[in-house]
């Protein structure tokens, strides 16, 4: 192959993956008192509830009020449950509804058609982590202890959690499939991942197993981003992020060159 | 001249174990207008998965424009335009952005894809309904919209299974005043269809496919000169109560006022009508029993089948 055929393939997949995530952004932000409104919403009770009325009773947390304590875990919360869902709705739906064929037929690469669907995740979950960030704003001060790190830790932990709903949503053969994963598995893990504690309350054997969860890496290390306080040590969260994601990613490409759940 | 389709030992045997291609050869030339028939199973809807990489195929090669489908998958896609039998789009989505969305994976620049969006969707009488979310539409329009979007990168060869299946005549005939402009600038047409005559009509060449095999593959004028027998109808003007004897026509009494003979194409109907006008029987109209294509394709499935019971 040329040098010119390459850099027309190259500019074709560009097209290609703008178009993708045109199409994603526009169906979220279409159905937005779906998508956006509903997080918004719930977060704001967390933060009447838990972070005012409960988190006054309370008192501080790692040296800060109980409120900022978890604004950071619900930021994280937020974007983990978003990225993921935005993915595995709206790869199922295509599936589900066979326009995923619009794509198989086309000479888009593997390559793209993930990187386009995961950025698609991605951006929910940023913009739901923005509003959230916004509303928290009514409730406490924040400051951010370590940019670069707060923003490195929400972009690895939202395409994690894209690709993992992207997987989801391969192996997904019914709306069933598409719940049980965030029901029984991720709302779990993020409730017992430090969004509303420090693990340092735990007993010694309960810390030991909190480590196995990967929320709490991610969580932790983006607490430490904000309030410059964590439970873990965040070169391991982000060594542990940046492997999850080259996993992931290379799992979800063999998926879709394999054409598992959509060839036949 | 140049081939658009080579394909070549092409097999499919499905996971439950069901072998729906058995080594199938198949050449479709550049211009052409192909049509593959075949009853429901018989393997077209597998052929043209295999063609658009929705099916992956078992063993076989497959060559479009000269793009082998394992060596270069992408540039082969690029060749070709397919019309599915089912509705395959975003069922939410607006017209006009299921077909700008389509030229944007075959990485065609926004500009360039919302004109060529807005002068296929014309074409197909469409751009009024640009706005409008597809599943709005009716059945023959969401038909319609498949053909646009398949058009938008400007394929060379179509591939259509079914187009017409459920679209009512008036509709079937504006498409395929459509698709024969289409061809005659010079786009390669194949397209699988139940309605015979819509083959008759359209297509140069046939293929038709029984059980996995290619069972018959000539020209629609070879393959209609091979029909040596056909049925006509004769609407009689008096009423008849016995069947009449007609030296050399097989003939049957459908009902008082109905005929039905059977002419061989060497004999011609001037000697049928001399005996008939000799018994004083007067025929007020004539028609075929049914469509001559028809004959010849049930007469091949037939002989296929009792080839595989033996």
């Amino acid at each position: 192959m040329n040098t010119a055929h390459l850099n027309s393939e190259f500019a074709a997949n560009m097209v290609a993956l703008r178009t993708i995530v045109y199409r994603e952004v526009r169906r979220f932000t279409r159905i937005w008192p779906q998508t956006l409104l509903p997080p918004a919403i719930t977060m704001v009770l967390y933060f009447v509830i838990f972070g005012n009325l409960i988190g006054r009773q309370i008192g501080g947390m790692g040296g800060f009020s109980y409120m900022q304590y978890i604004v950071p875990g619900l930021i994280m919360m937020s974007v983990i449950t978003n990225s993921y869902g935005n993915v595995v709705s709206s790869f199922f739906g295509s599936k589900f509804q066979r326009s995923i064929e619009e794509l198989m037929v086309s000479p888009v690469s593997p390559h793209i058609i993930l990187i386009g669907y995961v950025t698609g995740g991605v951006l929910r979950g940023l913009a739901v982590g923005f509003i959230v960030t916004l509303l928290s704003l009514f409730f406490t001060d924040l400051q951010v202890h370590h940019l670069g790190l707060t923003v490195l830790v929400v972009l690895l932990t939202a395409t994690i959690f894209s690709l993992g709903g992207f997987v989801n949503a391969v192996f997904a053969r019914n709306f069933d499939d598409i719940s049980i994963i965030p029901t029984f598995v991720l709302t779990p893990l993020t409730y017992l991942g430090g969004v509303f504690y420090s693990i340092n309350l735990l007993p010694p054997f309960w810390q030991t197993v909190s480590l196995a969860n990967p929320v709490l890496h991610m969580v932790n290390a983006f607490r430490y981003g904000i309030l410059g306080v964590s439970d873990i040590r965040i070169s391991v969260a982000v060594a542990f992020m940046l492997l999850a994601t080259a996993v992931l990613y290379l799992v979800c490409v063999r998926l879709l060159v394999s054409g598992r759940g959509m060839r036949q | 001249m140049t081939t658009a389709l080579s394909i070549r030992q092409l097999t499919k045997t499905y996971g439950n174990g069901f072998q729906a291609l058995h080594g199938i050869d198949l050449d479709v030339a550049e211009g052409d207008f192909y049509a593959l028939l075949g009853p429901n199973g018989a393997g077209k809807s597998t052929t043209i998965g295999i063609l658009s990489t929705l099916v992956n195929k078992s063993s076989g090669t497959v060559n479009v424009f000269g793009f082998d489908l394992d060596k270069d998958p992408a540039s082969l896609k690029r060749c070709i335009g397919v019309v599915p039998q089912e509705f395959n789009f975003n069922q939410f989505e607006k017209v006009f952005d299921i077909v700008v969305t389509q030229a944007g994976y075959y990485g065609i620049p926004a500009r360039i894809a919302k004109e060529r969006a807005e002068h296929y969707l014309k074409q197909l009488g469409l751009w009024e309904k640009r706005d409008v979310a597809s599943r709005e539409l009716s059945g023959g329009m969401k038909r319609r919209l498949m053909i646009a979007r398949a058009l938008v990168h400007e394929p060379r060869l179509l591939i259509l299974d079914e187009p017409t299946a459920g679209v009512d005549i008036e509709l079937r005939r504006s498409m395929w005043s459509f698709l024969t402009k289409l061809n005659e600038q010079g786009i390669t047409i194949i397209l699988t269809t139940h309605y015979l005559e819509e083959a008759e009509q359209l297509c140069r060449n046939i293929g038709i496919i029984d059980h996995g095999r290619i069972v018959e593959n000539t020209s629609m004028r070879e393959l209609l000169q091979t029909l040596h027998v056909e049925t006509f109808l004769l609407d009689l003007t008096a009423s008849l109560l016995v069947e009449p004897e007609l030296e050399g026509y097989p003939v049957k009494l459908v009902d008082h006022h109905t005929l039905e003979v059977q002419v061989d194409k060497n004999q011609g109907v001037t000697e049928l009508f001399r005996q008939l006008a000799e018994q004083n029987i007067d025929v007020c109209s004539l028609r075929n029993k049914s469509n001559r294509l028809e004959e010849l394709f049930v007469n091949l499935v037939e002989k296929n089948l009792a080839k595989e019971t033996v």
